[in-house]
């Protein structure tokens, strides 16, 4: 009834039951508290992560499905800000209520792993599984496009 | 209806309505704020924390639910504290009278109204024990304090001498608060008006900041409450042999809203609620739906009782009599929930006759004695501590989930988080009540209004969150109800109407109902005489300067006359709200129906600003979520049941759906408005008419969807 896997570059033994959300084991469990329960349903975001480098929504995978896979969360970014992403969130000041910042990050993380270049149409079709009740998508958009630039910089 | 609804009353009770606010005399229990040292750390006054370390935390008395009141607060403070605003702490308040917030009556967020309450206060605070660390400054070096300033955390004195406000925290904490201090002119401010960095940012971005989901106590467990799918329902009786035989399920608990499964994980906790087997009482609440919400609100407001929002001008019936022409409409609002992305939860701890609760609120003095009246514990021994809320948008001014908690955690005696589903958040709202505004005006022989009578019926929400005497004016129903326009006869109305619903404070409140109503008749007025609609609207503010400037920067830095991209129209609109005077331009284009919002520009006078990259974080989020109300969104009814349970059913505008927004800040001396809110109400209007500019349909029932569109 254990599931083994990789979180955050460690790998780690999960207790839960087969079937329980990976975000109910990533914040219960492990106790990694940044990725947010939003709606159960896939249907906002708030719980991206990675597996295997892809954004998905922990609420809707099972623990099972990510056996010896690679997990990532928000806290893998950075803990000192120092991620391009996590620096152009502060220098645009993106967040207000700020709950469902850490879901925005590890979408824009992915998209701009695959591309450092994205357009306006590309970053809205990384951007549109991810709610932000309070309506902080233009900055999520500025800041998004200027960590690409850094990211392209540094590359 | 349920605990809550007495208990509060008994702690709130209404004793005086003012303009613009309402005051409210309550028992305040719980702690006193005064001059004490609590270990190394010193409390000169209720505002500032200085410990010997020379770490200096001011407090916020308002609740951080993304409005940026973590960062505004303490720049007030540190102003005249003269500190530096990046090297200090920041702690939320606790429930004390100090805090109340004294355009409510009560310690709440709300009602955009924290800077404007804190603009003097927080300001007097901070010079308060600035002045106290010069005093123990002065008596320790046996100076004259005229000799002494203070400057960027450091007292200075006579031949390099100097101390920081640590070294002086000791000593003047043990001096009297000084009743008159010297507050600053405006044009010396070094941190107010600035584009000050949010202070709640870092945290916001790499996971560590605390919401109330995120609370953990040692031993503590989880519970998921099945309620009644009425609101206002009650247990009859309940089976939970099978969900207590369900893995890591602790107990099952009964409290006044409904089951409560207690597990030692959120999961375990939730998959045997979904094995509980409940009866209820659904309660005359099982009769509703929204047709027959906006029936009986209709036949109120032919038949109920009429109070004037403002005294009638002039003559409007023999206005209306001498018209050459006379317009009517009807306008309605639909029904919203608040939705804001954390679901409702608290932690409640009891042990030994005592609670300690945590987790986001924004009415930390109800939340408190709510929960004392309903445990029936001695406010002292009641602690109440706010983390981050994840959204606000008045759905946390409620105590329902807090009750919860705390009886949970009594009946099962463990310290207990209380986390309730998005479907449970859905449909166990307090929702915004619907609005129906009729409206009837006379025009002259060139089409300008002579006479103009708006009547509003509309729930109050003042009546059961805090027990306003009935056929009293609320107003919070009131709100931007009589436009800025000068017309020679007017009457406004209002007609109180309960409809069985469960309401509830929503982000702008009556301004949504009122504005689109006040807008949208504006432009049919336009309309009626041949008119452009601007310039229509320009013509009756010739006495309202602060409202014909932003009309005009909107008008102009939205391009209004120039020509658009093919398919493209612009709608205007124009409010008075919070104390902010605020014009907005649509420019959207209509496809089968679907409205896209391309952009809005907004031109807004808020008088003195304290951080103006929040005031624009704050138009920015209340557009999207007015276009959301405006666009998609409504709650309805069935044998009771809200029918809307999660994003698909209720949705929300998305980053594809997100306009471009342009914002003219207008400078001004002028005393503080509040921005978190009506930009929210006034986006909306201003869709409506670009639509109706863009397709000729006028869609005067809420929300702009393709249906609405087609059947106008």
């Amino acid at each position: 009834m254990s599931t083994t896997m990789n979180v955050n570059g460690k790998a780690v033994t999960a207790r839960s039951e087969p079937d329980t959300p990976l975000l109910w084991v990533i914040r219960d469990e492990l106790g990694l508290s940044g990725t947010k329960f939003g709606c159960g349903a896939a249907l906002c975001g708030a719980c991206t992560v990675h597996v295997n480098g892809q954004p998905v929504r922990s609420c809707q995978t099972p623990v099972a499905s990510v056996a010896g896979k690679k997990v990532a969360t928000v806290e893998s970014l950075s803990k000192n800000n120092s991620h391009p992403l996590q620096k152009a969130w502060i220098k645009h000041d993106v967040p207000q209520c700020g709950y469902c910042q850490s879901g925005q990050l590890m979408s824009a993380a992915a998209l701009l792993t695959k591309n450092k270049n994205p357009s306006d149409a590309d970053i809205d079709a990384a951007m549109s599984g991810n709610i932000c009740r309070c309506g902080t998508y233009p900055r999520i958009k500025a800041a998004i496009k200027d960590a690409a630039a850094t990211m392209r910089k540094t590359v | 209806m349920s605990t809550n609804q007495t208990s509060r009353r008994d702690f709130l009770k209404t004793t005086t309505l003012a303009t613009g606010g309402l005051l409210m005399g309550f028992a305040l229990p719980g702690a006193k704020i005064e001059a004490q040292a609590a270990g190394t750390v010193y409390t000169p006054n209720a505002w500032v924390h200085i410990a010997d370390d020379n770490t200096i935390t001011l407090i916020s008395a308002r609740s951080e639910m993304g409005q940026g009141v973590y960062t505004s607060m303490p720049m007030l403070i540190a102003e005249e504290l003269n500190v530096d605003i990046k090297q200090i702490k920041v702690d939320i308040a606790p429930p004390a009278a100090v805090y109340v917030n004294a355009l409510l009556g009560a310690q709440i967020t709300g009602g955009s109204t924290s800077v404007r309450d804190g603009w003097e206060k927080l300001r007097v605070g901070g010079a308060q024990v600035r002045e106290m660390l010069i005093t123990a400054a002065a008596n320790q070096w046996a100076v004259d304090r005229d000799l002494l300033k203070a400057e960027n955390g450091m007292v200075l004195g006579p031949k390099g001498r100097k101390a920081t406000y640590g070294e002086l925290a000791a000593a003047a904490a043990t001096l009297p608060v000084p009743e008159k201090v010297a507050l600053k002119d405006p044009k010396d401010f070094k941190i107010v008006g600035k584009r000050v960095k949010r202070l709640d940012t870092p945290a916001k971005v790499n996971g560590t900041a605390e919401f109330g989901i995120d609370v953990k106590l040692p031993g503590m467990v989880y519970a998921s409450l099945e309620q009644c799918p009425v609101i206002g329902g009650t247990v009859k009786s309940f089976d939970a042999a099978k969900a207590k035989g369900m893995p890591g399920v602790i107990d099952v608990v009964q409290i006044s809203d409904g089951v409560a499964v207690v597990a030692d994980s959120y999961w375990h906790a939730v998959k045997a609620r979904q094995a509980l087997s409940v009866v209820w009482d659904e309660g005359a609440g099982a009769a509703l739906d929204h047709n027959k919400v906006l029936a009986s609100t209709r036949a109120a407001a032919d038949s109920g009782k009429v109070l004037p929002i403002v005294k009638p001008t002039g003559n409007v019936a023999d206005a209306m009599k001498g018209a050459a022409k006379v317009i009517k409409a009807e306008y309605i609002t639909p029904m919203q929930a608040h939705a804001p992305l954390e679901p409702m939860n608290f932690t409640a701890s009891f042990e030994n006759g005592k609670i300690l609760l945590i987790g986001p609120t924004q009415f930390q003095q109800g939340a408190h004695g709510a929960v004392a009246g309903a445990l029936g514990l001695k406010p002292e021994d009641v602690t109440l501590k706010t983390t981050f809320l994840g959204g606000g948008f008045g759905r946390r001014l409620e105590l329902d989930f807090v009750i919860q908690a705390a009886q949970i955690s009594k009946a099962v005696g463990k310290p207990v988080k209380l986390l309730w589903t998005r479907e449970d958040d859905m449909t166990h709202d307090y929702y915004r009540p619907l609005g129906l505004n009729q409206l009837q005006a006379g025009l002259d022989a060139k089409g300008m209004p002579v006479a103009l009578s708006h009547k509003v019926t509309s729930q109050s929400i003042t009546q059961r969150a805090f027990g306003l005497p009935k056929e009293t004016l609320d107003p919070f129903m009131a709100e931007a109800a009589v436009g800025p326009y000068a017309i020679a006869n007017t009457q406004h109305d209002l007609v109180i109407h309960d409809s069985g619903m469960r309401v509830g404070y929503w982000r702008a409140v009556s301004h949504n109902m009122n504005a689109f109503a006040n807008e949208s008749f504006m432009d049919e007025l336009a309309a009626s005489a041949g008119k452009d609609p601007y310039q229509y609207r320009m013509a009756l503010l010739k006495d309202k300067p602060r409202f014909a400037r932003v009309l005009k920067l909107a008008a102009d830095k939205a391009g209004w006359g120039k020509p658009l991209p093919k398919g493209r129209a612009l709608g205007i609109a124009l409010m008075e709200g919070y104390d902010t005077y605020m014009a907005q331009v649509a420019e959207v284009s209509v496809k089968d129906g679907v409205v896209k919002v391309h952009r809005v520009t907004v031109a807004a006078d808020l008088g003195r600003m304290v951080n103006p990259d929040t005031v624009e974080a704050q138009i920015q989020s209340s557009i999207v979520f007015g276009m959301s109300a405006g666009l998609m969104q409504e709650i309805t009814l069935d044998k009771g049941r809200v029918q809307q349970t999660n994003y698909n059913n209720y949705p929300v505008v998305r980053m594809h759906e997100s306009p471009k927004i342009d914002i003219v800040l207008v400078p001004s001396k002028e005393k503080p408005g509040g921005i978190g809110e009506p930009a929210t109400a006034l986006v909306v209007p201003a869709i409506a008419n670009a639509v109706a500019a863009a397709t000729g349909k006028r869609v005067r029932k809420l929300p702009l969807t393709p249906e609405a569109i087609r059947a106008a």
